[in-house]
């Protein structure tokens, strides 16, 4: 048995630890808010099979060619290929956006083609770069939004958690950040209204819905107004990305996450003239971009979120 | 580990963004209808043009960009790949704001003199 099985609790120390560790984007986890170093994948996947387990994967930007990555179409595959060698196949995927570069068929065939081999259930939420068709988002919402609403949000249940996918890239407004909207925030409302507060809810969208760099425009500008829906669940999981790095922060009842790109690493925040993507030394690429695998596990009030890199 | 190629990748960038600058300003003072996009900024952030003038704006990053004026007061452009431009002409006198609908951080404004 692994020790993320019998950690409750976290203290203030222990938070801070955490944001110092998040930052290098070291392997590590959480559970009970106290995070652990893991030496291999496997460790942790060994932990526990009586939980839920589903895998997050982000910002695949298919169809990007810049000399960050010329080649961000082979780390999806490279991504995907350690998701098939999980020694604990995850109940699912969820891919919190940008899953293209460009919104071109062709990426969105791409991506398909490489994520379809996970044979995995994938629940979308699109980034900013998946809308900007002619139509605004038209090819996206054919392929991904059949079982939605609005511009693709919906909610669904797995093993007793509420799982909501939201869209916080449309309807930008000049000078602001990530935008949900009156209507996406009354159907938040009435989606979790009636539930038991003992339901733990995860929540997930391409923007952070916590303010990261307001300068970057890293942060959703309604996105307090969301988790005020949320106050009385005793846990609920933000999972995020955009931002092409591991971000954490827990808030009360509340874990922020962000997961890192399949394509590019973008810089952390003040450490650059603009987030746009960073070309690191081509043997450190594939330590900064990866997956997360995410574990729920009975009567624990935090999910444990294992961060992986493709390499290191 | 990582904290070196980190700083080493940020003095690149400003390095660079310094060197792009004094391009961008022999530019836009050559050709006073043009805007490019660097660093995610719209350089220069405002430009004052005739009545009649062709504004066209170029994305230099690596990313798209997209403009959009802040109240629907012109068309807006399909998203830029880099090195892709968008040209409209104004007609009508007055101050446009502007703003990019990808990233809306990012803003500038057109001044349309008579």
């Amino acid at each position: 048995m692994s020790e993320i099985d019998h950690r409750d609790g976290v203290s203030r120390r222990k938070v801070l630890e955490c944001m110092t560790w998040c930052g290098t984007g070291v392997l590590w986890t959480i559970s009970g808010g106290v995070p652990h170093s893991l030496g291999i994948m496997g460790e942790a996947q060994a932990a526990d099979s009586r939980g839920l387990t589903f895998l997050q994967i982000s910002d695949s930007h298919v169809g990007f060619d810049k000399p960050a990555n010329p080649n961000a179409l082979g780390t999806l595959e490279e991504a995907i290929t350690k998701v098939n060698a999980l020694p604990q196949k995850p109940a699912f995927m969820i891919h919190t956006g940008d899953i293209t570069h460009l919104s071109k068929d062709k990426e969105f065939d791409d991506a398909d083609h490489i994520i379809s081999q996970s044979r995995l259930d994938v629940h979308y939420v699109p980034g900013e770069h998946d809308l900007i068709d002619p139509d605004q988002g038209k090819v996206y919402r054919e392929r991904y939004g059949k079982a939605t609403k609005g511009a693709g949000w919906y909610s669904f249940d797995a093993n007793g958690v509420h799982f909501i996918g939201l869209v916080n890239v449309v309807d930008l407004k000049a000078g602001g950040l990530g935008n949900l909207g009156n209507e996406q925030l009354e159907w938040l409302e009435g989606d979790v209204k009636g539930r038991p507060a003992s339901t733990p809810i995860v929540l997930f969208a391409h923007i952070p819905l916590w303010t990261v760099a307001q300068d970057w425009g890293w942060g959703t500008q309604d996105g307090a107004q969301a988790l005020g829906y949320l106050k009385k669940f005793g846990s609920v999981t933000v999972l995020n990305g955009h931002i092409h790095q591991v971000m954490q922060k827990v808030e009360g009842n509340v874990t922020f996450h962000t997961a890192r790109s399949t394509a590019f690493p973008q810089p952390a925040p003040g450490t650059a003239p603009s987030p746009g993507p960073m070309k690191v030394p081509d043997d450190q690429l594939r330590k900064m971009l990866g997956i997360a695998n995410v574990t729920f596990k009975q009567n624990e009030q935090r999910l444990a979120i294992i961060d992986s890199p493709l390499q290191g | 580990m990582l904290r070196p190629i980190i700083a080493c990748s940020a003095l690149g960038a400003v390095v660079g963004s310094v060197l792009a600058g004094g391009v961008l300003f022999a530019r836009a003072e050559g050709t006073p209808n043009a805007v490019t996009i660097d660093n995610f900024f719209f350089t220069p952030g405002t430009i004052t043009v005739k009545t009649g003038t062709t504004v066209t704006w170029t994305n230099r990053d690596d990313i798209p960009h997209g403009i959009a004026s802040s109240n629907n007061a012109f068309k807006k452009s399909a998203a830029l790949d880099t090195d892709e431009s968008y040209s409209f002409t104004f007609t009508t006198p007055g101050t446009y704001q502007y703003f990019c609908y990808l990233h809306p951080k990012m803003v500038g404004s057109i001044v349309v003199e008579q």
